[in-house]
């Protein structure tokens, strides 16, 4: 047996075995420590637990759709338009993407609170004659991130739509099909990968989103993240952070699993 | 028709889209002692607030050097990783690239508690290098992606001419294949600059009384929403626009790459 090239990987996985498997496993081991599941009892039993669990899910949930129903028409548009459009598209998808989370949900904090812009510029014009609450709530953390993950929603979806072949959609045209027959009779069941691939990724992303939950949920929109920070910087309770942290972990990775089966089903087909 | 109105529900989206930017740009350069909007005047009060205090230079430094050892750490280590992946030929291969990746899939809370309960054994909570090192594990998957497709690419035609004619294989690597790799080997350097410089869940727990830049904004934010954040934030998305275009210059489009 030949084991040609493999000795220049060795560095990068000592690293990784060293400060990612190990630790990560570590930690793991943390949950079961007593020798009892525990932990996992209270994680998944006690009714304050699941809700966060349940509401990670939700909000997971919602975001994806958010994300597709705004992710679709533009990956859309960017992949049907003239070259010159399709770049300045590209980089106001782009731009957002690169600039940092942290930026971005402080410019949402900023917009979304009790003194913030909407708020202000809705009461100035008389619409409204209470503040509305839109921070540290869901709505705050929906639309911060939806507004995070968007773009991860757009480039599949071009990708899918650049790939259709403009042939179909002109034959269909050629037969008198009207533009909404052939938007949900061809466009969408020959781009469902790339809305596929899209959803999982904004859907797994958002499970274990951390920061814009943490800063527009103020601490009373809790997710699971949120949730495993406090238990370890403030409870100190690191078995039942370890216990929270596997279930999140073994749900990310049935997320992925399901999803390659999937592809791989619809690739056979 | 119905092009028109998906024209303007897209113009709709990219408002939605860009405006964080439209807000963080005037809010930075308000002439107001708080926040208001619009500015009722301009004036560059914020950032000199920025400049003049200590803690925020002494925060952008840390991240600057944090940055750029996480890059050079990622491609000592991720290049040499990309060709085994590419070239090599052993068992387990896919394995270690799955595991390579797998910092993508893990949700980063998951990293950044192990490594803490790690590091705060070894104590190594609040030093530069445990931070930079736990940085490289995030970046490597940047680094193995653009890599294997610069490598996939790669046409080796041109390094056996040269050991054809006579070259050392370390000849080869030095003037042939590295300068050639040259665009990926800058997009996965400046990608993995970025990833560390904007990154906050990691340096939230291991940062410890060090702050990086992103840990000051989080902390300030928690504390007061004070337009220097607006300031700060100003200059993290100039220096990040700067970085991407000198991917789009010399280095090579991840959209090509993505393939």
């Amino acid at each position: 047996m030949s084991i040609r090239g493999f000795w220049p990987a060795t560095p990068a996985l000592i690293l990784l075995l060293a400060f990612f498997l190990f630790p990560v496993v570590r930690m793991l081991g943390y949950s079961v420590e007593a020798g009892t599941l525990d932990w996992y009892a209270k994680a998944l039993g006690e009714g304050l637990y699941l809700q966060v669990f349940w509401n990670t899910f939700e909000i997971a949930l919602l975001v994806t759709g958010f994300c597709l129903l705004l992710g679709y028409p533009l990956g859309f548009l960017i992949a049907t338009t003239t070259p010159t459009w399709a770049t300045l598209g590209f980089i106001f998808v782009l731009l957002p993407l690169w600039t940092s989370v942290l930026v971005r949900t402080y410019a949402w904090m900023v917009l979304l609170g009790r003194n913030g812009i909407f708020n202000r510029w809705l009461l100035d014009a008389g619409i409204i004659s209470d503040p509305l609450p839109l921070l540290h709530n869901f709505t705050g953390v929906l639309i911060g991130m939806v507004h995070v993950l968007l773009p991860y929603m757009v480039l599949p979806i071009y990708g899918a739509v650049r790939r259709l072949d403009p042939a179909i959609v002109a034959a269909a045209q050629g037969l008198g099909a009207s533009n909404w027959r052939i938007f949900w009779r061809i466009h969408v069941p020959l781009t469902l990968n790339g809305i596929f691939a899209g959803s999982v990724l904004v859907f797994v992303l958002s499970l274990g989103f951390f920061i814009t939950p943490a800063l527009l949920g103020g601490g009373r929109v809790m997710m699971i993240a949120v949730l495993i920070e406090q238990q370890v910087r403030e409870t100190l309770n690191w078995p039942f952070a370890a216990a929270l942290s596997f279930v999140l972990l073994a749900f990310t990775f049935a997320v992925y699993a399901l999803a390659q089966r999937f592809t791989r089903a619809e690739g056979n087909a | 028709m119905s092009r028109r109105l998906l024209a303007a529900a897209c113009g709709l989206i990219y408002f939605f889209l860009m405006l964080p930017l439209l807000v963080v740009f005037p809010l930075s350069l308000s002439s107001a002692p708080y926040m208001q909007f619009p500015p009722p005047g301009l004036s560059w009060q914020w950032y000199e607030r920025y400049l003049d205090d200590p803690q925020w230079i002494d925060a952008t430094w840390r991240s600057l050097y944090i940055g750029g050892a996480t890059a050079v750490l990622a491609l000592a280590l991720g290049v040499p990783l990309a060709f085994s992946l590419v070239r090599g030929k052993f068992p387990g291969r896919v394995l270690i690239d799955r595991l390579a990746l797998a910092p993508v899939i893990v949700p980063t809370i998951i990293l950044s508690v192990a490594v803490y309960g790690l590091f705060a054994k070894l104590k190594l909570i609040g030093a530069w290098y445990g931070l930079v090192v736990a940085h490289t594990v995030l970046a490597l998957p940047f680094v193995v992606l653009v890599m294997t497709a610069g490598l996939r690419d790669f046409d080796r035609g041109l390094e056996q001419a040269a050991e054809g004619l006579g070259a050392s294989r370390l000849r080869t690597l030095l003037r042939i294949t590295l300068p050639l790799l040259r665009p990926s080997l800058v997009s996965a350097g400046l990608l993995a600059f970025i990833s560390s410089f904007d990154e906050l869940v990691v340096a939230l727990f291991l940062a410890g009384p060090n702050m990086t830049l992103p840990k000051k904004m989080f902390d300030n934010i928690m504390m007061e929403i004070d337009p220097t954040i607006a300031a700060v934030s100003v200059m993290q998305i100039l220096l990040v626009t700067l970085v991407m275009i000198l991917i789009g210059r010399f280095g090579r489009g991840l959209r090509g790459s993505a393939r």
